[in-house]
């Protein structure tokens, strides 16, 4: 049996409570929306670029402790990242919510969300705002992807 | 008082209502653990779970004298044949149809609804018509009706519920005129337990529009007797499945003029009478609009259902969950941090055993991982109900749900394990 404790850590509840980089962004280069149609999680996040460096990201939205949370947790470990840095972040954290092997990016203070992965269900609130994010790099603007 | 004395207190609250216990040892489900905890099952709005007799009958189709209905001269075709029909007349006893062929076996409620919406409505709508539904609607009795309306230049409509969640029936008749063709609304909320009063509704309908009225009734079935010549409505819809019956059977009970006056739903084998390239003939209802083999053991094991609910007493289940619901609210009412949107506390609301709430500070998906980590099964999301949502102003709830099988422990489980919650998000 899985402890709660791994689940729900102080770190997770605080950025829940107190979430970082939360609101618009203006100006922005672009947002992308994430949408869990299960559960009607919604999260929006844009970024803005200076050439290949993100020097803004900021989240809006309304989920439960865990996508809150991770999107939280996101915006600080994104923000002044070089495109490329981001994108390899972003599929190391992939990598650990689905057990897929470590892909050599030290994923440091995420790493407090690694109790989701004993948690199957919960593993899309977790990777929500991440495939905005993904979507919001790739240029998507007004496009929302859905964890479904 | 002691967890003993609260215990001891419980019993005979389940005693005087009825033997609960006699009933659980009929559902082998109840006997599992989820996360070392005994099952406690609250989500039997969803789907509830099955009792020894259905499984035993579905079993024993297959077993014993499985064959296809309807087709062959074979003994065992004839016999599962019998076994059928003898179920379609068991569900028509079971809701006061007065003839067993106004009821169509489906695949549930949603089918049941998307039949009427396309075998009923459509043929009739025309640009300009209204379908008037409910701001407590599920998905199923929503979309079928904007698809109708797409197909036809009709719109659809809302009436609109009170803060406490009730159909406001001023509201509602103010909203029909003589272009409502369709009124469509649940019999019981599946979100809120709210039971819509369906004699008024007709009665202001039939005053207002020549609207056939269509009632989902997936809510009702399992927690009150149903008697569609009473309720006065034109079409009854309702699943198996939650009725402590077999999934992927359901039902649409329809006044017979009007079955008999509609086009097929599907087409296939079993609904026509003759067939040619040039044109096909139909069948009279219910063969008209069950294309293809049906779900025949499931129905055979719907039937066997419908005595169980019949045995154990549909009076007797109301008065133990309506038991279980005021022992809910009354815990809930003394809890600051829990709220119960469009739950009306006055008296004489009437209510299923259904409570949705939300807790300051912590997210309904965050409570039902904690609530499951102790066993308990509820449901946490927007229910299939997003405009409900909407006009309660939250985004999902937490919704506990009981059935026959529940008992005041479990309630005083689902409330140890929403303080869990608090110590966990303080």
């Amino acid at each position: 049996m899985s402890d709660l404790r791994d689940l729900y850590q102080q770190v997770i509840l605080d950025h829940y409570r107190a979430p970082r980089n939360f609101g618009g962004l203006k100006p922005n280069s672009c947002c992308a929306e994430g949408y869990n149609p299960l559960c009607g999680d919604q999260v929006k996040v844009c970024v803005r670029a200076d050439g290949d460096r993100i020097d803004g990201i900021r989240f809006d939205g309304v989920g439960c402790a865990i996508s809150t949370a991770s999107a939280s947790l996101m915006t600080e470990a994104v923000r002044g990242l070089e495109r490329s840095e981001a994108e390899a972040l972003l599929a190391s954290f992939l990598a650990l919510m689905t057990g897929d092997g470590d892909n050599g990016v030290p994923l440091g203070k995420l790493e407090v969300l690694s109790g989701v992965k004993d948690y199957p269900v919960r593993i899309k609130c977790a990777t929500l705002p991440w495939h905005a994010l993904r979507a919001a790099l790739e240029g998507g603007d007004t496009e929302t992807v859905t964890t479904e | 008082m002691t967890a003993r004395a609260v215990a001891v207190g419980n019993e005979q609250r389940d005693s005087a209502a009825f033997e609960v216990e006699r009933l659980r040892a009929c559902f082998p489900i109840l006997e599992r653990d989820v996360h070392g905890h005994r099952l406690v099952y609250l989500d039997n709005a969803a789907s509830a779970q099955r009792p020894n007799v259905v499984i035993d009958a579905v079993s024993d189709c297959y077993r014993t004298y499985y064959a296809n209905a309807h087709r062959g001269v074979h003994a065992l075709s004839e016999q599962s044949t019998d076994a059928y029909e003898a179920a379609r007349a068991k569900v028509a006893r079971f809701i006061g149809a007065p003839d067993s062929h106004e009821v169509v076996f489906t695949r549930g409620t949603t089918e049941s609804l998307n039949l009427v919406a396309q075998s009923y409505g459509r043929p009739q709508l025309e640009p300009g018509d209204e379908v008037l539904l409910t701001e407590m609607e599920h998905h199923s009795n929503i979309v079928p009706w904007q698809l109708v309306c797409e197909q036809t230049g009709a719109r659809v409509r809302a009436a609109p519920i009170t803060d406490d969640g009730e159909l406001d029936l001023d509201a509602f008749a103010g909203m029909l005129n003589e272009r409502t063709r369709v009124v469509a609304l649940a019999h019981v909320s599946n979100a809120l337990g709210t039971v819509n009063d369906i004699p008024a509704v007709v009665e202001l309908t039939r005053a207002r529009s020549d609207a056939a009225v269509v009632v989902d009734g997936a809510q009702a079935v399992p927690h009150m007797a149903v008697d569609v010549a009473a309720l006065g409505c034109d079409f009854y819809a309702f699943s198996g499945h939650k009725m402590y019956g077999p999934g992927g059977i359901g039902v649409l009970w329809g006044r017979h003029e009007l079955l008999a006056a509609m086009p097929p739903y599907h087409g296939g084998g079993a609904m026509i009478t003759r067939v040619t390239f040039e044109r096909s003939g139909y069948m009279a209802p219910p063969q008209r609009f069950e294309a293809g083999t049906p779900a025949i053991a499931p129905a055979i094991g719907l039937g066997v259902a419908v005595e169980f609910l019949e045995s154990t007493g549909l009076d007797r289940i109301e008065r133990h969950e309506q038991e279980l619901l005021s022992h809910t609210m009354e815990v809930l009412n003394d809890l600051p941090w829990v709220r119960v949107p469009g739950h009306a506390s006055k008296a004489g609301s009437a209510r299923a055993a259904v409570v949705s709430l939300v807790i300051d500070g912590a997210h309904p998906h965050d409570v039902a991982t904690i609530l499951d980590e102790q066993g308990i099964a509820i449901r946490a999301g927007h229910h299939c109900a997003q405009p409900l949502m909407d006009r309660l102003g939250v985004p999902a709830t937490v919704r506990a749900s009981f059935g026959l099988y529940n008992t005041h422990d479990e309630v005083d489980s689902l409330v140890s394990g929403l303080h869990e919650v608090r110590r966990i998000f303080g």
